[in-house]
């Protein structure tokens, strides 16, 4: 296959999708089925021939990055620059190529898993076109070439999720936590938003290759090493965001109001581990301060998240925090430096995650059936309290989940073992070459707290007795479309398909495949190299892979110990660290400080704007209407009572006035004024002016009282003056207002000419 | 381009006086013919439009050089010897395009079709109403493609006065609070204006070429030209007080057209008591002459005072993005809500003018082109709920997606157009508008982001509590959009999604300009730092 044919095809992967999309959105309710073979077809097209540029890229050109690009727009010769253009274009690299197999085998299987799992729902093809439009974005991020696209196809896939996780909109639930989604990516976006435009305000473009080029020769952005770090840290903003890493990782969990098959597509498998591929993708830019940032925020949302699923009761629940943690952990791998590692537990955990959230839904679609049977519309199906005993009447739905919970917690000869020791390692690597002994603890921690949390879900599911011995008659086997595609992903699960030694991934091909790339960064500021920290993981594979079989033996041990054979009462602990139960069971009061400082704060400012809008600035200007009103007809009132002195003291109080302000302004006014002080002097003077005659108009109360009691009873004419306004203006009166400023301009003209 | 002996550009500038002539003519009885007689006529003005995008050469600059504008129409059209005070007054017939003003011709022969269609279930003097429509389609050509100061202020005064019975005759409640607000703010404005033009009448000269005297004139592209200001006059030389000044008040001037804060109230006001044509037409065009005006008239005829007020111009456009926004998510009332996000929207143009570089003022005018189709889009959206239910109230809905499902297919498309989803038109100006700001103003540019969450937050806000949730039950039988509606959106969608895909398509028409533009004002602001 020539690299053109290979760079065709990913195009047409990509857009193969969006076709499906176009046609469902609009034909849906047309076509048999409402399309769903329609677009479930496409992606398994799209499938086979990313199947195919995976043997054709790795096989063929393996050491190669393909590139394609064209001109979309055109600044011309601009001033300054010279002829600037915006590029875009796609890129077939091994991590690209990777992770289109990883996005097209997760998104088809997940289509055929939702044929059967939606069966029946209202806005069925509707559901089917949003999973296209979703995969097109999601192939977007993967194919791009420059920062630019990357951001559009970020936002595409933020809109794809806002429109899946509100699926089911006339739940109130479901569109808020649609909306909190975006609004809160939305933030980590402009982060990275504002660090694509400190790239572009100094190289002038946006494609990577160009960037990294620039960066590598020694122009760095501003001149100056921290701003590297600094836009290096925004890009990964972004990555926050979609990766719902700490503190932008309160999404997420909401998130699993959209449909089961959602939550494993997108909230599981690809589009949250988008930001670790961002983080992979712009690794060579990143400074050894940024990567310890990025290997900081991963572990920490690795080791909060993990605690929090421990006392989490909804089986999505669970799984939602069990996601964020194990993100955290591909974060922390990529920020150590363990860069093929991160990217391998990508996906791995694409496989086996993915497996885990179709397995909760053949669970709660088993749960809803039953409970629906029995007329029971109260018990939440997705309640882990109301479950246990399934493994009898769900076998296959049972050993697949086991095999990905064994996965996940990194027992041997699982993919989850291999990518996870890695990056075990990676952090022993780390903190022996750079400090910052914390990290390895938490992830180690954190890989025990994995194994513990994970077999609490499935003992209680699955094993002992169930909590409604009528109810489990009613629990059936989900059908085919369900469950193949849990086995595949329980296949996809062992280690043989990423290397054949099941204790080391290093020989594998995907190592192989996937290396780490040199940095671009100045020495100074680079994190130790390749060969450093290869060498340092080299002296920490061993320790790393006994204590990690330690860990996670230990927490398998205790979840039996405490769920199953219950020598531990669960009860009894919770009760005794009641305080850190609930903070755990409240997910670390998080959401609700957010909703107070965040929400309330933006809801409170815009109250106070929109008064301050209405009652200050639009009161100046209704005021000034009934000033000028009550000035005006006083006067005129004067002028036909013949008091011509009240007359002659207004106009020559007006004049004085007028002059003062002149004067102050002038004076205030330095020589060489910056704009700033000749703004403010000018709203001084006016000021003056206004002022003064404040002054004249209180003094005029000497002698004439109608015009004080005008002032008085200002705000009683604001609706007088409007009335009496277009009265007069439906008599044919604003001509008035025309005469009055054409002898404004007759006076000016006369004063300069 | 000519037709008849006239050119294009008076065509469709005047085109619409021939449709009031002719519907001032039609007996007031003839309903359908008082509807039909402006939608050809600015159906026609859209072929003209056509024709101007299809015949315009992308690669001529104009902004200063007569040989840059395309479509010229250039005749004397007033010529009087020995007016007291003034002597002899020269005001040219002079109209052309170039690739800052032909996005906004396109936009607003594209809007006031609209607006018509928009405009058909109006019951109220029906005749009067279309023969200030069509007005008001004259003036806001006229302002577009004026080259004379002269011609263009008249231009923008004969808009002033339809758009005032406009809202004062046809519009809601409060009409003629808002009505009068409108023309009282909108009047100060232009005063500001002519003073500035004026003082800019009495300092620049040209030769007659026909009598070979010095004359003062109000060409546009003269005043341009640094060379031709008499020295001595007022505006003469590089960063003076009353350069400064006359700037001042020319940005006043425009600043209450764009709206620019603290001189927005105006807005808010004006749009919810406008009729929904109105408000169409009052945020798709109106808005953008305040920049256009500052675009064609006060960055190069001031490219001193332009470059020395250019942070506090910056600030402007930030606190109207942030503010606006605000200001947007605390609204109860549908329409009004979409007022304070044009004021929002408007701040982003400014933040890419401010910018002072080719991808900053591409971003603001291409902007300025897509905040015309998308708040179109906001507006009619806003007319569609309440000819239904007759309310605005943001909280009486709810549901709507599934009583009105086709409606909300348009409805999402705005919305997200609006929060600036990329894919769709809005992005990209914003994006750019973004990019060139940065490389002028860093941290303001950054603050300025803020705006995008914002967006974001009160546009789903509002899309969840009017669309999403349980339907209420006492709008469950409202009719879902029906086919003169969806003929007023779908264009607008179709260009807004094109555009967002494509941008090329209209920015390829603006670069040469805007790349000449930029080089005027920094040549102009390099003088001034070397007094």
């Amino acid at each position: 296959m020539s690299q053109e044919t290979i760079l065709q095809l990913s195009t047409a992967i990509l857009f193969l999708p969006l076709l499906g999309f176009l046609l469902l959105i609009f034909f849906n309710k047309r076509l048999p089925r409402q399309g769903d073979w329609l677009e479930t077809g496409l992606l398994f097209l799209s499938l086979i021939l990313a199947v195919a540029v995976f043997a054709a890229k790795l096989g063929g050109y393996h050491d190669e990055v393909l590139q394609t690009k064209f001109t979309w727009v055109d600044w011309g010769n601009v001033p300054g620059i010279g002829p600037l253009k915006l590029e875009l274009g796609i890129m077939v690299d091994n991590l690209a190529a990777i992770m289109m197999l990883v996005v097209t085998i997760v998104s088809s299987l997940v289509h055929l898993f939702s044929i059967g799992y939606m069966h029946g729902d209202v806005r069925y093809g509707r559901y089917f076109a949003y999973l296209g439009i979703f995969t097109f974005s999601m192939l977007g991020i993967v194919l791009t070439n420059n920062f630019f696209m990357m951001y559009v196809f970020w936002e595409l896939v933020g809109l794809s999720s806002y429109l899946l996780i509100g699926h089911w909109f006339e739940k109130k639930s479901a569109s808020d936590a649609a909306k909190k989604a975006f609004v809160v990516n939305r933030v980590g976006d402009i982060g990275m938003f504002t660090g694509i435009m400190i790239l572009f305000a100094n190289f002038h473009t946006f494609t990577f290759d160009d960037i990294f080029g620039a960066i590598q020769s020694g122009a760095i952005p501003f001149g100056s090493e921290p701003w590297l770090t600094v836009a290096g840290i925004l890009i990964f903003a972004g990555a926050v965001g979609k990766s719902a890493q700490f503190p932008l990782h309160v999404w997420l969990p909401d998130a699993m109001e959209g449909p089961t098959p959602v939550s494993a597509l997108i909230h599981a498998a690809t589009m949250v581990a988008a930001g670790v591929y961002l983080v992979a993708r712009t690794f060579a830019m990143m400074t050894a301060d940024a990567l310890i940032f990025i290997a900081y925020i991963g572990a920490f949302t690795a080791l909060i998240s993990a605690t929090i699923a421990i006392a989490q009761n909804d089986i999505k629940k669970v799984l939602a925090y069990s996601t964020v943690s194990q993100l955290g952990y591909m974060v922390m791998g990529l920020g150590v430096g363990a860069y093929t590692a991160g990217f391998f537990h990508l996906t791995t955990h694409a496989m086996f995650k993915a497996g885990l959230f179709l397995g909760s839904g053949s669970v709660i679609h088993a749960m809803h059936h039953a409970l629906h049977h029995a007329g029971d519309h109260h018990t939440d199906p997705q309640d882990i309290r109301y479950m246990g005993g399934l493994k009898s009447k769900m076998p296959v739905t049972f050993w697949t989940f086991l095999i990905y919970t064994l996965a996940i917690s990194g027992v041997p000869f699982t993919s989850g073992f291999l990518s996870k020791d890695e990056i075990l390692a990676g952090t022993l690597a780390f903190s022996s070459l750079q400090g910052h002994v914390l990290i390895p603890l938490i992830a180690f921690f954190v890989a025990g707290l994995t194994a513990f949390y994970m077999f609490r879900l499935v003992i209680i599911v699955f094993l002992g007795e169930h909590r409604d011995a009528h109810r489990i008659n009613e629990i059936h086997e989900s059908p085919w479309t369900m469950t193949v595609p849990l086995i595949i992903f329980a296949l996809l699960s062992f280690f043989a398909f990423y290397s054949l030694n099941p204790f080391g991934a290093a020989s594998g091909w995907f190592y192989e495949a996937i290396k780490r790339p040199l940095s671009v960064v100045p020495g100074s500021v680079a994190a130790p190299s390749t060969s450093l920290f290869d060498e340092a993981l080299h002296h920490s594979h061993t320790t790393a892979m006994v204590l990690s079989l330690t860990v996670a033996g230990l927490g398998i041990l205790i979840a039996f110990a405490t769920y199953y054979w219950k020598k531990i009462d669960a009860d009894h602990v919770a009760e005794r660290f009641k305080w850190l139960h609930t903070a755990l069971s409240n997910k670390w009061y998080v959401d609700e400080v957010y909703e107070f400082v965040f929400v309330g704060g933006t809801k409170g400012l815009a109250r106070l704007y929109a008064w301050f809008d209405n009652r200050v600035i639009d009161g100046l200007v209704n005021g000034t209407a009934s000033w000028t009103r009550a000035i005006t007809l006083g006067t005129r009132q004067n002028w036909e009572e013949g008091n011509l002195g009240a007359v002659l003291y207004m106009v020559v109080g007006g004049a004085i006035s007028i002059y003062v302000g002149w004067l102050v302004g002038a004076a205030l006014m330095p020589l060489d004024p910056t704009p700033g002080q000749m703004i403010w002097n000018g709203l001084l003077g006016i000021g003056t002016a206004g002022l003064t005659f404040f002054l004249f108009y209180v003094g005029v109360g000497g002698f004439d009282n109608k015009i004080v009691d005008g002032l008085v009873n200002a705000t009683a004419y604001v609706a007088g003056f409007i009335g009496l306004l277009t009265r007069r203006v439906q008599t044919g009166k604003v001509q008035t207002y025309l005469a009055f400023v054409i002898l404004g301009v007759m006076i000016f003209y006369l004063y300069f000419h | 381009m000519e037709f008849l002996g006239i050119g294009i550009l008076t065509w469709i500038t005047f085109l619409p006086i021939v449709g009031m002539i002719a519907v001032l003519i039609v007996p007031k009885e003839n309903q359908s013919g008082l509807k039909w007689i402006p939608l050809v006529i600015t159906g026609i003005q859209v072929v003209l439009a056509g024709m101007i995008y299809a015949g315009f050469n992308k690669s001529m600059a104009g902004i200063n050089t007569l040989e840059g504008m395309q479509f010229v129409e250039k005749a004397r059209w007033i010529d009087i010897q020995g007016v007291p005070w003034f002597g002899r007054i020269v005001v040219e017939y002079f109209l052309g395009v170039d690739g800052l003003s032909i996005s906004m011709v396109l936009l607003t022969a594209l809007i006031s079709f609209i607006a018509v269609i928009a405009s058909w279930n109006i019951d109220k003097a029906l005749k009067g109403y279309m023969a200030m429509l069509l007005l008001l389609d004259t003036g806001m050509m006229g302002v577009f493609v004026a080259l004379d100061f002269f011609l263009f202020y008249v231009f923008w005064e004969v808009m002033l006065l339809p758009m005032y019975f406009l809202i004062g005759i046809w519009g809601g409640p409060r009409r003629e609070y808002a009505a009068i607000k409108f023309f009282l703010y909108t009047l100060l404005g232009s005063v500001l204006m002519l003073l500035a033009m004026i003082a800019l009448y009495f300092s620049v000269t040209v030769v007659d070429p026909a009598t070979g005297e010095k004359i003062y004139t109000f060409n546009m592209l003269a005043m341009m030209d640094p060379a031709n200001y008499e020295p001595g006059s007022l505006l003469a030389g590089v960063g003076t007080y009353w350069r400064y000044l006359a700037y001042v008040a020319l940005f006043i001037g425009f600043a209450i057209k764009v709206p620019i804060f603290p001189f927005h109230t105006w807005l808010p006001d004006a749009h919810v008591e406008a009729p929904t044509a109105i408000s169409v037409i009052l945020a798709g065009i109106l808005l953008k002459m305040g920049t256009y005006g500052l675009l064609r008239i006060s960055f190069p005829m001031f490219p001193d005072a332009a470059n020395y007020f250019v942070v506090p111009l910056a600030v402007l456009a930030l606190i109207n993005i942030v503010y606006g926004a605000l200001c947007a998510m605390a609204q109860k009332d549908f329409k009004k809500l979409i007022a304070y996000s044009s004021i929002s929207h408007m701040g982003v143009v400014l933040l890419g003018m401010s910018a002072m570089n080719t991808q900053g003022m591409v971003g603001a005018v291409f902007q300025m082109f897509n905040h015309g189709t998308i708040t179109a889009m906001l507006f009619l959206i806003v007319g569609v709920i309440y000819d239904r239910a007759h309310t605005r109230d943001l909280d009486a809905f709810g549901g709507l997606a599934l009583t009105m499902p086709k409606y909300t297919g348009v409805m999402t498309v705005a919305f997200f157009a609006a929060l600036g989803l990329p894919g769709l038109s809005g992005f990209i100006s914003e994006a750019f508008s973004f990019l060139g700001a940065f490389q002028t103003h860093r941290m303001i540019t950054i603050l300025s982001t803020l705006g995008i969450v914002l967006t974001a937050a009160y546009m789903l806000w509002t899309l969840q509590r009017v669309f999403l949730g349980q339907p209420n039950e006492k709008w469950a039988g409202l009719p879902d959009i029906n086919g003169r509606e969806l003929f007023a959106l779908v264009p607008l969608a179709v260009i807004v999604i094109a555009l967002g895909v494509y941008p090329s398509l209209m920015i390829d028409l603006m670069t040469s300009s805007l790349n000449h533009l930029v080089e005027v004002v920094k040549a102009g602001g390099t003088m001034a730092m070397v007094p």
